[in-house]
């Protein structure tokens, strides 16, 4: 029943990475600062999944909506996908851009969302936050500990106009979009732009459809 | 050591009949992976004998052996391990580390039933594994090239000799008398080893565009920080630099 210690770099991110926003029935989600957050979506986040059999079962339909409602609102995608491009983010169309926003999204969304299913009875300890108030870039530090290793989980956030947002997150060590960045390179220099959004597109198909909830 | 080596370096060089891979165009060369069209043909080997043996295996294990005995046997080979974590903790400049590793391996054994449970993670002394990998590295010396061993998997020339030292080492798997017991302990250990991976592994097959350069990029952050961390020292003393985006 508790979380394979084999959860790193997948589990956390969709799980640990966004927080709940504005569901009323939680408590309100602490926006003043970044570990705040941090904090107040995962509590929220996991109350959730411990509140939800249907979840535990492994329901993906609805750790799907879970993510939706309570994670990404506290996500900056754009900006996860525009790191996770590179240099060939310029190259994109307006057009291009905003379908591997979504296609990326789509593809975090559905191969995490089955460790998600997997939150038991971990607990989450938060490490003192290093940044200056006026910081506008900023890494939360957290340490996942359930039944078998200990798993380090930290978050990048951003501050933007409405808010602070995630946008890259660190388990085990590996940031994510440090290693979807080599990922991504070696498919445009294959199949181009289009090559890539049409992969991605065709991975996520493929992932609906073998999604017999583990 | 030696022994160890040789039989790594065996394994290699029976592996690397295979021949050498080819690199998909268009893949942009790795500074760590000098040897990846190499590397990429141990890979597939080793994915062969995993999607035929291990992982099959695995399954079995899993629908065999009930959840709370899997726990544990992991439990088992963990508090094993501890003892080893902490060695190398000590050698790393670790003392407080190594200090509660071993508190850790005390309690599990008497109060865990010889580590089947394990009672010092929920009391307050969380795992902090260290091999002889992290310990080179935490001393300085240099990774290497990337390389992939033929059934370990990811490694680097410096995270080999790292296993060959933790090999030979290694009491259950090298020291045993007896060969049967030591034998089926070793396949139990493999097999418990695959299981904590199962769900990851899956997971791994949608994540990665390109299974292969995903894993060893993982790989290459995953030490670096690891080794990182255990020379910043305790967790709390966490090293005082300051954000600086690496982006821009």
């Amino acid at each position: 029943m508790k979380i394979r210690h084999a959860i790193p770099i997948w589990a956390a991110f969709v799980a640990l990475a966004f927080a709940a926003p504005v569901s009323a029935q939680n408590a309100p989600i602490d926006e003043s600062t970044p570990n705040g957050l941090i904090r107040s979506i995962v509590s929220d986040v996991m109350a959730s999944i411990k509140a939800d059999p249907e979840i535990q079962k492994g329901n993906i339909a609805r750790v799907v909506d879970l993510v939706e409602k309570k994670i990404v609102p506290y996500t900056d995608m754009r900006r996860t996908t525009e790191m996770s491009m590179g240099p060939n983010w310029r190259k994109a169309t307006p057009e291009q851009q905003t379908q591997l926003i979504a296609e990326f999204k789509t593809l975090l969304i559905r191969t995490y969302s089955g460790a998600l299913s997997q939150v038991r009875d971990q607990t989450v300890q938060y490490k003192a936050l290093r940044a200056a108030p006026t910081d506008t870039e900023v890494i939360v530090r957290t340490v996942v500990l359930g039944r078998g290793d200990p798993i380090p989980l930290d978050y990048r956030l951003e501050k933007t106009p409405s808010g602070w947002k995630v946008y890259d997150i660190n388990v085990l060590g590996v940031w994510l979009v440090e290693n979807y960045r080599n990922q991504f390179t070696n498919q445009i220099n294959q199949n181009g732009i289009d090559g890539l959004i049409a992969f991605l597109k065709e991975r996520n198909k493929m992932l609906a459809s073998a999604r017999p909830g583990n | 050591m030696k022994h160890a080596i040789r039989r790594v370096f065996i394994a290699v060089l029976s592996v690397s009949m295979i021949g050498c891979a080819t690199i998909p165009a268009g893949t942009q060369p790795s500074a760590h992976d000098p040897w990846e069209s190499f590397n990429r043909s141990v890979f597939s080997f080793n994915e062969g004998l995993d999607t035929y043996v291990l992982k099959p295996v695995t399954t079995g294990y899993r629908y065999v052996v009930p959840s709370v005995a899997r726990d544990g046997i992991n439990n088992f080979f963990g508090n094993y391990n501890d003892i080893y974590s902490a060695l190398n903790q000590l050698l790393q400049g670790n003392p407080g580390l190594a200090a509660k590793g071993l508190m850790r391996v005390v309690v599990n054994t008497v109060f865990g039933l010889g580590g089947f449970i394990d009672m010092a993670t929920p009391g307050g002394l969380p795992k902090h594994k260290a091999d002889f990998g992290q310990t080179f590295g935490v001393w300085g010396i240099p990774s290497g090239p990337y390389v992939v061993l033929p059934f370990f998997g990811p490694s680097s020339v410096r995270d080999t000799f790292g296993t060959a030292a933790d090999i030979e080492t290694d009491y259950l798997l090298r020291l045993l008398p007896d060969v049967a017991l030591r034998n089926s302990l070793t396949g139990l250990r493999i097999v418990n080893a695959r299981n904590n991976y199962y769900q990851a592994g899956d997971l791994l097959e949608g994540a990665a565009l390109d299974k292969y350069s995903f894993v060893r990029d993982g790989y290459i952050q995953r030490r670096q920080y690891q080794i990182e961390q255990s020379k910043a020292g305790d967790d709390d003393e966490d090293s005082t630099r300051p954000f600086q985006n690496p982006y821009e």
